[in-house]
């Protein structure tokens, strides 16, 4: 073989690569960048306000954090052909499959109806009337699934995944010191000592990077997409892109309110867009852009989990490849999620804020038990076979999992009882 | 008529999911054991903090 024949070999060996690699990728993109929804928004845009780049290090910490908790239902979707639901039902009999449905479907209802607050609001400062948005935001989100296919669904999907990183250029335009960004936000620090406040602040960054819906909405989409044991490598590059994305667009909202509001406690996200066009016009706009997209993702996706989580217990046919009349109950529960949770939004003097709060308290029921059974499952050696956890997985993932349960229940405690931390 | 059926049909069906997974696939092991116990225990503690919340709220 002589020189340009080894080089064509290569190049032809790389495209093909590349190109598996964009057959395969998918749920682990969409999973972690929809991780970033309005309340994750907000939450790292009030971050970014409070301590500026103080807090990036802390970022970059949960990339991988997230990537071994999500890279272990792309292993079990994969051998087990099941839901994570279903699995639950499977590994630890009905009581606990009862629990986790339920816990799930109150949760992700309410996670919804957040989703919602943050589209309308961000929509409502391109004078957007709430009404608009809830009812043009479901008939998109009820016509993107109409199609019967879960490729097409899985692309226009990717495609709101790609706004999501309008936060990038939003924070080139601020103009940051690049060795202030590194200097500051790299090397671990904690601002002002760890008060309350700052460990307030932590637990709701650490808090935003793992919920429950994403351990549910992952491993279904694995199995709808039908990805087997060898697409696994696969699937954790795509697990792997996606966390790092997840992290590169917070760092950058962290950047953006570091560089302009710092020094101000912010409220949400909505609040920051109009105080960021008050000093640039194009970058307010973005991240009211990036708060309506991340609103959509997150709901787009949560009502998916849900409506798969369901089909898989209750034995309805739960793909997005079926059509509405050969999967009805499916659709049906995914449409009445949209539509139910996206009503609340609109009802005068809605306790929005209560229900914001209470997602916290919820999910922290959840969330301990549904990654408690992750890892029981990973350990099943009679499914799992030569995928199951090795030592060296079960002693990082179990740290993993022993300090999100820590920090999640201390953070929703001290929603429930704020002068805990006082 | 409708809604009696639907009742009626969702209670059939999950009695047929209880059967169906009414023995657990996982080996029930003393580490297996532990973590649901400690679970049961961790879900019970939330539930009566938030009876506490409730009760304190309604006072």
């Amino acid at each position: 073989m002589n020189f340009f024949t080894r080089l064509y070999y290569q190049y032809r060996r790389i495209i093909k690569a590349i190109s598996l690699f964009f057959i395969i990728s998918g749920p682990g993109l969409i999973v972690m960048i929809a991780d970033n929804d309005a309340g994750g928004i907000t939450t790292y845009a009030a971050t970014g306000a409070k301590y500026g780049y103080n807090l990036i290090w802390v970022i970059l910490v949960l990339v991988p954090v997230c990537y071994y908790v999500q890279e272990m239902t792309v292993r079990l979707g994969a051998v087990t052909k099941r839901g994570h639901a279903e699995a639950i039902f499977a590994g630890f009999g009905s009581f606990w499959g009862w629990f986790s449905l339920t816990d799930l479907m109150i949760v992700n209802w309410l996670t919804m109806v957040t989703e919602f607050i943050g589209m309308t609001a961000a929509l409502n400062i391109f004078g957007v009337p709430p009404y608009l948005t809830v009812i043009g935001m479901c008939a998109v989100m009820i016509i993107m699934v109409l199609g019967g296919s879960y490729w097409t669904w899985e692309k226009i999907t990717l495609l709101f995944c790609a706004m999501n990183l309008i936060y990038i250029p939003g924070a080139f335009m601020v103009h940051p010191s690049v060795a202030e960004v590194v200097h500051k936000g790299v090397v671990p620090n904690l601002p002002g000592g760890l008060n309350n406040e700052l460990f307030f602040f932590l637990m709701a960054n650490i808090g935003t990077t793992i919920a429950p819906w994403m351990l549910f909405f992952q491993q279904s989409s694995v199995v709808d997409k039908s990805l087997k044991e060898k697409d696994i490598p696969w699937g954790k590059v795509d697990t792997y892109a996606g966390s790092f994305l997840t992290g590169l667009v917070a760092i950058f909202i962290i950047i953006v309110t570091g560089t302009i509001l710092k020094g101000i406690n912010i409220d949400d996200a909505a609040q920051a867009s109009v105080m960021l066009m008050k000093t640039n016009k194009y970058i307010g706009t973005f991240m009211a852009i990036g708060l309506f997209d991340a609103g959509f993702l997150g709901a787009i996706c949560i009502s998916l989990a849900s409506s798969w989580a369901f089909g898989e217990v209750f034995g309805w046919a739960h793909s997005l490849n079926y059509k509405i009349k050969e999967a009805p109950w499916f659709y049906g529960f995914y449409f009445f999620l949209l539509i139910s949770s996206g009503i609340v939004v609109l009802i005068p003097n809605a306790p929005l804020v209560l229900i914001t709060l209470f997602v916290q308290v919820v999910a922290v029921t959840l969330l301990p038990a549904a990654l408690v059974f992750l890892i029981l499952l990973l350990n099943n050696k009679k499914t799992m076979g030569e995928y199951t956890n090795t030592k060296s997985q079960n002693i990082i993932n179990v740290a993993i999992v022993v300090v999100i349960i820590l920090i999640s229940t201390v953070y929703g405690v001290s929603t429930l009882f704020p002068n805990v931390l006082k | 008529m409708m809604i009696r059926n639907f009742f009626r049909h969702n209670y059939a069906k999950i009695h047929e999911i209880n059967k169906k997974y009414a023995t657990p696939d996982i080996e029930m092991s003393g580490g297996v054991k532990f973590a649901l116990l400690s679970l049961r225990f961790y879900l019970i503690f939330l539930v009566v903090l938030l009876l506490y919340k409730f009760i304190t709220l309604v006072k």
